[in-house]
């Protein structure tokens, strides 16, 4: 029997769109909208389910009139997050996970939302609220009792912009001039602006490092049509936020680099995959997008080029760390789960709709933008020969001056550090919980894809955190965000979690590093994307930088039994029947 | 005919179609790739189990997305990916709710059969004990979400007449699970029923009346292993010794059944009269075979049947670990727990009402919960002996073969070769 891919590939492209309508509607998504979408779209209710349980910010259960989310991040965590979360609950009433009995306020706690820079932070019907104090928290919740709009409530989102590189190095944060960068197309053909991207070496912004001019001369070579450029603004990594500061200060930027992106391969269709947690932004991406049709650079003939038509479309997300990876973008993108995709095809060959496409990073296209602006030549003047240009980098942690730092590519780390004024620099989390910790040891270390690479983010912590508390952080996040569909990634997470358990306990012999580096391997070999492969590199990496830390934490085996286990504990639920 | 291009699978140099799966290549040639979820027909493959995880010019990948191309390197049975794909299969263990004994299609079990074939004696993961629900709710089938492995092949393969999807994903994370949707399978016929119970490589997809296949003996992966070669799946452990000249001195063993029902004690006899031989070589200290009940020396080995499931049993436990030289856990119940291990699903709170205040049974007036200071105290989830004290080795099996327990018991103690034999392997 041969399974009929038509049946199976369909997608939805719309359908989340179409849920957050209901959701808007009614608060939820209640048992009738899932009974009627299901038979107009003709699909069994269990699909829908399944697409709608994927995504943390869907709810099929009335989630209060205000829903706040509270961000519980390792940064929010060093920040207060335990007042903030204790104030929320004390003034709403309400249960974190649940909603208060007059329905007025649901509480939920949810994974990094881009503002670590102004941390503790939470979303109340996704407007940003900032740098939470429980007395801020008492004064927000008695305004939204007295019936405030939320709008007139929130806090007004600070880039935090701290260092630009002087002497017109900069590349994202010199002044924009609206169309300049799209002005150069005119000149020149398709082939011309992917050997200019190419000989700026231009490599992925993401994290991942591939060269931006050959994805998309692999998707230009593609015969098929037609043909899609998706930009990634789904930054979920902890401790990111340089895509915010670029959608919110310059979004005509990021929209000039999705149009030469699809002047260059040849696509017709842009899609800007928004995070949901950024949803603040949504009405200016939108009048953004809405004033480049007006000025002639989006529709038919856009930019002024005969025969290039490009639309730009925007899609919100619903929350989820790993729709980050492109493969499962592009699933949420057609309304599917967003799994992450087996790797038979690059999506250059089959991506969306299974059409070639290219999926790049706000970054990576706010810098294509600035190199057509610029000229490739500018751009190989900064940085180091093999990692030309500059990087943005989000700061945040235990420094004075967490926020964006413009850097040219082969900066000593210790250099930066002084930059942002960090305290006691001790645990440095570099690219975010899946990418790699240092220790002091490797201050001289140099941020470039050479050594020290970085997609973004990256948290300080000082001598008096608590290692321990920052992986079991990353640990619940990996847990938590997970897709479930491969086993290393799915169960791995979780057992290793309850490892880290019995380290914080003090209980742990020497073989239990031993089993978290081996079985850390295991995931890292056999998970299907990045998420399972990554999420035990930090551990791993701490356990060989800070041996001091872990040695101390260490339990003698003399005796032979397994100290974890604790008969008081054990024998806690028999004693309720001590008459 | 397609074009043949030459390959290489663990240096042996193999003719192939081009763009024919690599999993199926392989086993024309006599290699096992171990895979779950991999299905012929159905492409792109599935890639969720990773079990036929491989090396493939370096570079390690699941088999089952490769197609055979011109030049391939492939490696397959190095230690370290022998020791990944068996790790995953561990995984799976640990993760789902996996009692053998109790399970319909126990035998015709692809997962369990996988267990078998790589040797799995026991999860180095451990067990969650996640409660996880039983859905009795559709007309047809039960879905038993505690076995399920989230391979993805009935969501893609089982679909109704007008391709409707009858299963889903459902959440994300460690709390996915395969949902199924009652109206739609309302409308499968029972040969479609039957096929998605088929097709489940674990026994979590049920079809009601339809679920006990063959007697013992008879079922698929009773007797004999996929390898095409070599039915021997477990090596010895410890580098094997020369035989001492004279006579040697008996080696003494203890052994205990915690909680367990004995039946591996039983096992230990079904040797008959291989006793006899046994006995010349070593002598019983505290065991249920002579009565003995406390210790009187050091053992050599202690044979631990049964996990801990109250006070006493962890007390003799660590008396065991401080006496014996090496401990073995004998049998499912000692190594994770086995079928009291049911109970871990259930607050104990609840087991204890059911059992001494709600159950039918109970004397009216009687209705209490035991508790006094003599009595020994139950735990809250029935433990696996290796979370109290160290473990040397392991014996699967419920119970284990006879065979396998005294071919193991002379490796360690006096260091003979041996080989288990596929039948003697089994965890049901």
């Amino acid at each position: 029997m041969q399974v009929d891919l038509q049946v199976h590939q369909r997608a939805n492209p719309d359908l989340l769109d179409c849920l957050w309508a209901y959701q808007n509607k009614h608060g939820y998504i209640r048992d009738e909208d899932v009974a009627e979408f299901s038979a107009y779209r003709g699909i069994s209710k269990v699909e829908l389910e399944g697409v709608i349980s994927f995504y943390h910010f869907f709810h099929r259960k009335p989630a209060g009139r205000y829903t706040i989310y509270l961000n519980n991040s390792i940064v929010s965590e060093f920040s207060g997050f335990q007042r903030v979360k204790e104030a929320f609950e004390r003034e709403t009433g309400a249960a974190f996970g649940e909603v208060d009995p007059s329905g007025l306020f649901g509480l939920f706690e949810t994974a990094c939302i881009g503002l670590s820079d102004q941390e503790p932070a939470a979303l109340i019907n996704f407007h940003p609220f900032t740098n939470l104090t429980t007395m801020k928290v008492k004064h927000i919740i008695a305004e939204l009792k007295k019936g405030v709009p939320v709008e007139k409530l929130c806090d007004e989102v600070a880039d935090n912009i701290r260092y630009v590189p002087g002497e017109g190095r900069s590349v994202f944060l010199r002044e924009y001039f609206p169309g300049s960068a799209i002005a150069k197309l005119q000149a020149l053909s398709p082939e011309q602006v992917i050997d200019e991207i190419n000989r700026s070496k231009l490599s992925g912004r993401g994290g991942a490092f591939f060269p931006t001019g050959l994805k998309w001369g692999l998707c230009r070579q593609q015969e098929s049509s037609p043909k899609y450029i998706v930009c990634n603004a789904d930054e979920g990594e902890p401790g990111t936020f340089k895509d915010r500061v670029l959608l919110n200060t310059m979004p005509g930027l990021v929209l000039e680099g999705m149009i030469i992106a699809g002047y260059a391969v040849g696509a017709s269709v842009g899609m800007l995959y928004l995070r949901a947690e950024y949803t603040w932004m949504k009405d200016k991406l939108e009048k953004a997008i809405e004033q480049f049709y007006r000025m002639g650079l989006l529709g038919l003939n856009a930019a002024g080029i005969k025969g290039f038509n490009f639309d730009i479309r925007l899609q919100l997300g619903a929350g989820s760390y790993v729709i980050g990876e492109e493969t499962a973008m592009l699933n949420s993108l057609e309304g599917k789960r967003g799994e992450s995709r087996v790797k038979q095809y690059f999506p250059v060959e089959k991506g969306y709709l299974n059409q070639p496409t290219v999926v790049n990073n706000v970054e990576t296209l706010c810098a294509a933008a600035r190199v057509m602006e610029l000229g490739a030549d500018h751009f190989l003047k900064l940085g180091t020969p093999d990692s030309p240009g500059t990087k943005l980098l989000s700061i945040s942690g235990d420094c004075h001056l967490p926020g964006i730092y413009e850097i040219e590519w082969g900066m000593r780390l210790e250099d930066l550090l002084q930059l942002c004024q960090a305290e006691n620099p001790y645990y440095i989390q570099v690219s975010g919980p899946s990418g790699e910790c240092v220790s002091m040891a490797e201050k001289n270390r140099v941020l470039s894809k050479e050594d020290l690479r970085c997609g973004g983010s990256l948290m300080i912590f000082s001598g008096h955190r608590d290692i321990l508390d920052i992986l079991i952080n990353f640990a619940d996040f990996f847990k938590e965000e997970s897709c479930g569909v491969c086993t290393p990634c799915r169960a791995g997470n979780f057992i290793i979690r309850r490892k880290l358990e019995k380290v914080r306990l003090g209980l742990a012999h020497q073989s239990d590093y031993e089993d978290i580096r081996q079985w850390g391997k295991i995931m890292q070999i056999a998970s299907r994307c990045g998420l399972g492969k990554m999420a035990t590199n930090a551990l791993i990496k701490a356990l060989d930088a800070f041996p001091e830390y872990f040695n101390q934490k260490i339990e003698g085996e003399a005796d032979r039994l397994n100290k974890e286990f604790n008969i008081e504990r054990a024998v806690a639920d028999y004693e309720k029947f001590r008459s | 005919m397609a074009k043949l291009v030459k390959i290489k699978i663990d240096g042996k140099e193999i003719q192939a179609e081009e763009g024919k799966n690599l999993v199926k290549v392989a086993k024309e040639n006599g290699i096992f790739i171990p895979s779950l979820c991999y299905y012929e027909h159905i492409d792109p493959p599935l890639g969720t189990c990773r079990v036929c995880t491989c090396e493939l010019n370096g570079k390690a990948v699941p088999a089952c997305m490769q197609k055979v191309k011109q030049g391939m390197d492939v490696k397959v049975n190095t230690p370290e990916l022998t020791d990944v794909r068996k790790a995953i299969v561990e995984m799976m263990f640990a993760e789902g709710n996996h009692f053998c004994p109790a399970c319909e299609k126990s035998g015709n079990c692809d997962m369990q059969h996988m267990g078998y074939e790589m040797g799995v004696s026991v999860s180095r993961f451990p067990h969650i004990f996640k409660d996880r629900l039983i859905d009795f709710n559709p007309k047809r089938m039960v879905i038993e979400h505690n076995r399920c492995v989230k391979c993805r092949r009935c969501i893609e393969e089982v679909l109704t007449d007008d391709g409707k999807q009858v299963f889903s994903f459902f959440n994300r994370g460690n709390e996915t699970i395969v949902a199924i949707d009652y109206e739609q399978e309302a409308r499968l016929t029972k040969e479609q029923a039957l096929h998605a119970m088929k097709i489940c490589p674990t026994g979590a997809i049920l079809v009601r009346g339809a679920s006990m296949g063959s007697p013992f003996g008879d079922r698929r992966f009773d007797m004999h292993s996929a390898k095409p070669e070599g039915k021997k799946i477990a090596k010895p452990s410890l580098p094997a010794k020369g035989p001492k000249k004279g006579k040697p001195k008996k080696k003494v063993i203890a052994t205990i059944s915690l909680a367990g029902c004995f039946g591996c004690h039983m096992s230990m006899l079904d040797i008959d009269l291989g006793f006899v031989d046994l006995i010349e070589l070593v002598e019983f200290n505290k065991s249920p075979i002579n009565d003995i009940k406390e210790f009187t020396k050091k053992c050599d080995i202690g044979l631990v049947e049964g996990g801990c499931c109250n006070t006493e049993n962890i007390e003799t436990l660590r008396e065991f670990r401080k006496k014996c030289k090496i401990l073995v856990a004998m049998g499912e119940c000692a190594i994770w727990g086995g079928l009291p291990a049911m109970r871990n699903l259930v607050p104990l709170e609840e087991c204890l009402e059911e059992a001494y205040l709600n159950s039918m049974t109970t004397e009216p007036g009687e209705h209490i919960v035991p508790y006094h200071e003599d009595l020994p105290k139950i735990l809250d989830k029935v433990y696996p002996i290796n979370e109290i004290v160290e473990i040397d080795y392991f014996i699967p099996g419920c119970p284990p073969n006879a065979e396998h327990i005294w071919k193991a018991v002379k490796n360690l103690l006096w260091g003979d070769q041996y080989s288990i034999l596929y039948s003697e392997f089994k965890y049901d």
